[in-house]
């Protein structure tokens, strides 16, 4: 055996390891691949063999590979096997190979669970640590699932290197596994308090990352954040918290107030030592803080003065991250930043891209009607200078942003911004041919005033097609084409020489671009056709008419040749029409009228959403089928379907007559009048029936003809010219008009005045776009229902992460468990009580028996983990009837209970509550408003509070609101209030509840003593709001802390237990109970689900239970049972608790 | 950051890049496409001036706006991380030079070529530093511990059985010409000026 060992390291000393393949690789520059596929085809010799190292070398030389690009999942399953050496050199070469190659789609890698688990229990910690390691890379939904619980088993490993790792890849679960958050989770939070700094981090990190997706879910944990930051002296936490911060504060504007002044003095203190660093890090939060609250403008000074230090620093790093946070309080303060203009143009000449690029994001914030043409201008030399596409795409995209944001809100001339798009085109590669088509579209479509100045604009694009196709068809330019074809085909009433233009359409180049625009170009020549027949037609020049029709006739079999289905479909269609009405017009028969009938009427824009909005009308039901669906037969499948589609689109197209015609004529005249009155209103009425209403409160809004004598027309395509040229004009008008008038002002730009002199008293200084071009509003449908739901991206993997972790754990909400690693000689988590596990008779509790000793074993030194959890319910009279009970389980502990007993719990419990509410002093209620229900849980943290969580429910009609929850304190317990407040405060609840609907909040209490059951009485007061006003009320009710709900159920051995009996310094008591009449098993099944015992061993009708309250009592029970009775024996170290207890116990089991 | 990759190119430039395939539901990225980030990441990267600042933001290509690529130039060395938002820009730098450091320690003043010839230990330390696209280690000390402690297993294991394999290696490398040892990457405190001590 040792010889043949020695052999095969002999015979290993001659294979190529990495380092060889590597030089071989390098040796071979000439013929790389070829090299590499020769020692591909060694290593799948050397795969082959039983030795395991020499496979391990294989595999370490494909993730070589591998990097180089080469495809090496051919090996999956021999790299599962390398994973599974034994020995951890062998196995850390799987693993990463693993981590390099595996993913979710790879096959094999569900061959891998049971490796991995036996790898992340394995005693040498760097087993553990690199199959960890390997895991977060490759986990897969499947692997996240079965590997969750054990993963979070060693978040609390004894070696700090496991457990931030642990801690670390639980995200990754999260991720894959989304309901492995709730369980987990309070175990990491546990792991934010970790001693290891290294552990704390990772803990910080996850929850850092799940509160960026999600940071509503994590405002619960702010003072523990807040904490931390005073705390922490690792800034990489520290940056995280910050981060953190930044997040929570928009939600909370209470967390902003409290954090400023920290931040602030952080600021001033890291000027003092020049740690920029750290005056990032605090400014970042700082500008977050302030989104929270609009009114620190102070704070926020202070941040754009540092931010200007920053940027104004020779270092380009701190110039950028300065940048960066400016761009983030523009968000909130635009006016704050806008005041360093100057200093965000002169980054725009930064010689380093990255900073030119942040500060063209600001400038989008930063442009007004004044500025909007300087810095666009601007911008366009950017444009010409600029070198690489990405930068350049990056300020095509930036000048289309800053010019249509708000609908166009700066934009006071559109010829200048027709001209801009214009220019735009000539932009060689880039790939924003579409965002220059859509805006050409919109404008044209939009503003009315505009078209025929953007008609003359698009035939001279169309005629100089070839430029802009040879160009770039590549890179998508072309696409202006489609909106230039749109709009001369559209407005084809506005252009001047549609003869040429139709001719330009009508080239033989046209059929080298793609399908979609020589559709858009058959279609649109016919309009074109159609409006020049019939000015030929009025101008009664036949011959020509009869001419143009022949071109068509001529040019068009080249579309009908046409690859694309789109365009041979239309052109066909065409030709045929064309041909007809060529025949009509040898006959001399008047056609124009009929051919332009085809394309009357308007298009009118329609909001991306509009569709979405409709409102369902009353009694349509979308879902019910229409015709009854088909026998099952497959080939008339997708009959149905079509049926159905059709029948559904019917419904929203006629969705519209439906409504009453005097209903839409009173909102038609509502309408008018508003716009009437609203000279901002930039919507006219172009709906064909509202055309001829010769309304003037519509009409006023003069429709500018443009005089086009004005050189913006230029023809030719060298556009920097032209842009000169319009420059030159611009100012040259400016000149004029200040001539004219003094008082005129800059911003009164080129082209305007015209309009001025024609229409408008040249004494308005700001002009609303309104007087003088009309933006047609994108249509919505009326009574559009207002959501926002549709912002949301339903494929946002991190969505499935938004869960309310403040919840309790509900019984469905346990992490999967493997069954057969049970481990019969695990100790409790109490070390000084032996415990063996005894045999139980129902497996189903034996399986969460061995889940929490799995749980406890990792916890032997979080021994004083403490659950109370009760669960009780109390109500108002008035709402008794409408009792819900919400349970909770927080702490995996409190999972043993099973859902069949919940249920029985259900109506058992509640009598002995109704005999609680009977004693509560029943205020009289005007309104049957709100309804209360609680549950009582132990905090983790500490042995003397719990944790109250209530359920408010308003059941009222009315709005409720600034509910306040106050409790009288007793000396044993009190409620824990923000510091501060005296005892006679009560604590906010930090909703507002509007009818119908329930909400949860929680409160904290603290304790002295356990050994007796409490009572506390309270008060809610809050404001009802209804339509008559509002009053304010109060609810009276009381808390019930039970004996029981001081217990946590832990699981015993019975060798434990008889030694605890033995010990003797338990006192003892006992009681019985007459008339039982359930079944043994049933009754100790009560027992363990209302009082939070565990069974420790059974014989026939008897049975031992174990318990143990929070502050560390031993509760010991032997039950037996007899004919028709029951007999308690009970032994604890304290003899009140014990005698309360068994009250307790004696009064559940009376009412059995 | 959530996941990464080692690179050298076998060029003059080397780029060791660390790219993100991200937490998207398309995260199987073929080969092909991993050549070409790196391809073009090379690109962007080594046209960059010496005294412009360090963050670049990519694109499409290494998964939309909020990634970025945060990178340090040691001689002729590229270290590229690609992050999302909620990494800290300044934070990142550190670790690329406590990256670099671990590797200097690791190696016994490293050369570029122990880098090319020694990728698995490379990851090996990475792994220690990041795991899973989230930063598990900043402290170097920890990090050096660790990978001692793991070489010091491996050597146990390997044991009798490995010594001829390691001393056969130990001949190839000493008739080799090609591993200059003077092929430092350079005073690794100076390259990036102006940068406070990140702690």
């Amino acid at each position: 055996m040792a010889l043949k060992m020695v052999k095969g390291s002999i015979d290993r000393m001659f294979d190529k390891n990495l380092q060889d393949l590597v030089r071989g690789i390098r040796n071979h520059k000439e013929d790389e691949a070829k090299y590499i596929s020769q020692c591909i085809d060694e290593i799948k010799q050397e795969l082959k063999q039983d030795n395991i190292a020499v496979k391990a070398n294989a595999v370490c030389k494909l993730t070589y590979l591998q990097m180089l690009g080469y495809d090496i999942s051919w090996a999956a399953f021999n790299i599962i096997e390398v994973m599974s050496a034994s020995k951890f050199t062998f196995k850390r070469i799987g693993y990463l190979a693993a981590s390099q190659c595996f993913h979710e789609g790879t096959d094999v890698i569900m061959l891998t669970t049971n490796q991995i688990r036996k790898d992340l229990s394995s005693p040498n910690q760097y087993d553990t640590g690199v199959a960890l390691t390997g895991l977060s890379c490759f986990v897969t939904p499947d692997l996240a699932r079965d590997l969750a619980n054990d993963i979070m088993t060693l978040m609390s490993h004894t070696k700090p290197y496991i457990r931030k790792k642990a801690v670390l890849i639980m995200y990754k679960v999260f991720l894959k596994y989304p309901e492995s958050l709730r369980p987990a989770f309070p175990r990491l939070k546990e792991k934010l308090e970790d001693p290891d700094p290294g552990v704390q981090s990772a803990a910080v990190n996850v929850i850092c990352e799940l509160a960026r997706r999600n940071p509503k879910n994590y405002l619960s944990l702010a003072p523990l954040f807040f904490k931390l930051m005073t705390s922490s002296t690792n800034n990489w936490v520290l940056i995280k918290i910050i981060k953190l911060f930044g997040a929570l504060t928009p939600l909370e504007p209470r967390l902003g107030k409290k954090l400023i002044e920290p931040l602030t003095n952080l600021i001033h203190s890291h000027s003092q030592h020049r740690d920029l660093t750290g005056i990032c890090a605090s400014v970042s939060v700082l500008i977050s803080l302030s989104s929270g609250m609009p009114n620190h403008s102070a704070s926020i000074q202070l941040c754009v003065q540092k931010l200007r230090i920053l940027i104004e620093d020779s270092d380009q790093n701190l110039k950028y991250l300065g940048l960066l946070a400016m761009s983030k309080i523009l968000k909130t303060h635009p006016k704050s930043v806008q005041s360093h203009k100057d200093l965000i143009l002169q980054c725009l000449d930064d010689k380093d891209e990255s900073i030119r690029l942040r500060a063209l994001d600001l400038l989008y914030g930063m442009v007004s009607k004044k500025n909007l043409m300087e810095i666009v201008k601007k911008l366009m030399i950017h444009v010409d200078k600029a070198e690489g596409t990405t930068y350049r795409d990056e300020l095509l995209t930036k000048i289309i942003d800053i010019c249509s944001q708000s609908n166009y809100q700066y934009i006071t001339n559109f010829e200048w911004y027709i001209s801009i798009l214009v220019e735009l085109t000539r932009l060689e590669g880039t790939r924003h041919g579409h965002l220059i088509a859509a805006q050409m579209l919109d404008v044209a479509i939009r503003v009315k005033a505009i078209r025929r100045f953007a008609v003359s604009q698009m035939a001279m694009l169309l005629d100089n097609a070839h430029l802009i196709a040879s160009n770039a068809q590549r890179n998508g330019i072309c696409e202006v084409l489609y909106a230039a074809a749109w709009i001369c085909g559209e407005f084809s009433e506005h252009l001047e020489e549609a003869n040429q233009t139709l001719e330009a359409m009508l080239r033989p180049k046209v059929t080298t671009l793609p399908g979609h625009i020589q559709a858009v170009y058959v279609q649109n020549m016919v309009k074109l056709y159609a409006s020049i027949l019939q000015q030929k037609e009025q101008a009664g020049e036949k011959e020509a008419a009869q001419e143009i029709t022949q071109l068509m006739i001529e040019r068009l079999p080249q579309f009908v040749q046409s690859a694309d289905l789109e365009v041979q479909e239309r052109a066909s269609c065409i030709l045929q029409l064309i041909k007809y009405i060529q025949k009509l017009q040898i006959k001399e028969v008047p056609v124009a009228e009929e051919v332009i009938a085809l394309f009357a009427g308007e298009l009118n824009p329609v909001a991306p959403k509009a569709q979405k909005k409709v409102p369902v009308p009353e009694g349509l039901d979308l879902d019910a089928w229409i015709n009854e669906p088909p026998s099952d037969s497959e080939s008339e499948d997708e009959k149905p379907k079509t049926i159905f589609h059709e029948e559904e689109q019917r419904h929203s197209r006629h969705r519209q007559p439906e409504i009453d015609e005097e209903e839409l004529a009173r909102r038609r005249e509502a309408r008018k009048q508003e716009q009437a009155n609203n000279p901002f209103y930039i919507k006219s009425s172009p709906s064909p029936q509202k055309r001829y209403q010769d309304t003037p409160g519509v009409e006023h809004i003069p429709v500018v003809q443009i005089d086009l004598s004005v050189p913006l027309k230029v023809p030719g395509m060298p556009m920097s010219d032209q842009y000169v040229k319009l420059e030159e004009e611009r100012r040259h008008k400016q000149k004029l008009e200040k001539d004219k008038k003094k008082k005129k002002q800059k911003k009164e730009k080129r082209g305007k005045h015209h309009r001025h002199n024609s229409l408008h008293t040249e004494s308005e200084e700001d002009i609303a776009p309104a007087h003088h071009v009309d933006i047609i509003t994108e249509e919505m449908p009326e009574n559009a229902l207002p959501s926002d739901e549709d912002d949301k991206d339903p494929n946002d993997p991190y969505k499935a992460l938004d869960i309310d972790l403040d919840k309790p754990l509900a019984d469905s909400e346990k992490l999967p468990v493997q069954r057969h690693r049970n481990v019969e000689t695990l100790k409790s988590p109490d070390s000084e009580v032996p415990l063996v596990e005894k045999k139980s008779k129902k497996p189903k509790k034996k399986e969460k028996k061995h889940k929490d000793k799995e749980r406890d074993k990792g916890k032997k030194k979080e021994k004083e983990k403490k659950v109370v959890e009760e669960e009780e319910e109390e109500k108002k009279k008035s709402s008794k009837h409408k009792k819900k009970k919400h349970k909770k389980e927080k702490e995996e502990k409190s999972k043993d209970k099973k859902k069949s007993k919940k249920k029985s719990h259900h109506s058992e419990e509640e009598p002995p509550e109704s005999v609680q509410n009977g004693t509560l002093e029943d205020e009289p209620l005007p309104v049957s408003s709100c309804a209360q229900t609680y549950d009582i849980q132990g905090n983790l943290q500490n042995d003397s509070q719990v944790t109250v969580s209530v359920i408010f429910e308003n059941k009222s009609t009315s709005f409720l609101k600034s509910m306040e929850l106050n409790v009288l304190d007793s000396l044993n317990t009190k409620m824990l209030r923000p510091e501060g407040s005296s005892v006679h405060d009560g604590i906010p609840v930090p909703f507002q509840l509007p009818p119908g609907i329930s909400n949860e909040a929680q409160f904290v209490f603290t304790l002295q003593s356990i050994v007796m059951a409490q009572k506390l009485k309270g008060t809610l007061s809050f404001i009802v709001k209804n339509d008559e006003g509002s009053t304010h009320e109060k609810l009276d009710f009381k808390l019930h802390f039970s004996c029981a709900s001081y217990l946590i159920t832990t699981p015993c051995y019975s060798d434990a237990f008889a030694k605890l009996l033995e010990s003797g310094d338990l006192h003892m008591s006992s009681i019985k109970v007459d008339g039982i009449s359930i079944s043994f098993q049933h009754l100790l099944a009560k027992i363990c689900f209302h009082h939070h015992f565990s069974v420790v061993e059974r014989v026939d009708s008897c049975a031992s239970m174990y318990s143990r309250s929070i502050q560390g009592h031993h509760v010991c029970l032997l039950v037996k049972k007899g004919e028709n009775s029951v007999s308690i024996d009970g032994k604890c170290n304290d003899s009140t608790l014990l005698s309360n207890l068994l009250d307790e116990m004696k009064e559940t089991l009376s009412k059995c | 950051m959530t996941s990464y990759y080692l690179h050298f190119s076998v060029e003059e430039q080397h780029d060791h890049e660390e790219s993100p395939l991200s937490g998207q539901p398309d995260q199987v990225k073929s080969e092909d496409t991993q050549q070409q980030i790196i391809r073009e990441t090379f690109h962007l990267v080594s046209k960059r001036d010496e005294n412009v600042c360090n963050f670049l933001e990519g694109g499409l290509l290494i998964g939309g706006s909020d990634n970025k690529l945060i990178y340090r130039h040691y001689a002729t060395l590229y270290f590229v991380f690609c992050v999302d938002s909620s990494e800290s820009e300044l934070g990142i730098l550190d670790l690329i030079q406590v990256f670099v450091e671990t590797l200097d320690k690791c190696f016994e003043n490293v050369c570029e070529l122990d880098l090319i010839f020694h990728v698995d230990k490379v990851h090996n330390i990475l792994a220690e530093m990041v795991m899973g696209g989230m930063v598990l280690e900043t402290n170097m000390n920890e990090i050096v511990t660790q990978i001692d402690a793991q070489n010091k297993l491996e050597k146990s294991e390997a044991g009798l059985a490995g010594a001829p394999a390691r001393a056969v290696s130990a001949v190839k490398n000493m008739n080799l010409p090609e591993i200059p040892r003077n092929i430092n990457i350079g005073d690794i405190s100076i390259k990036v000026p102006n940068l406070p001590t990140f702690k």
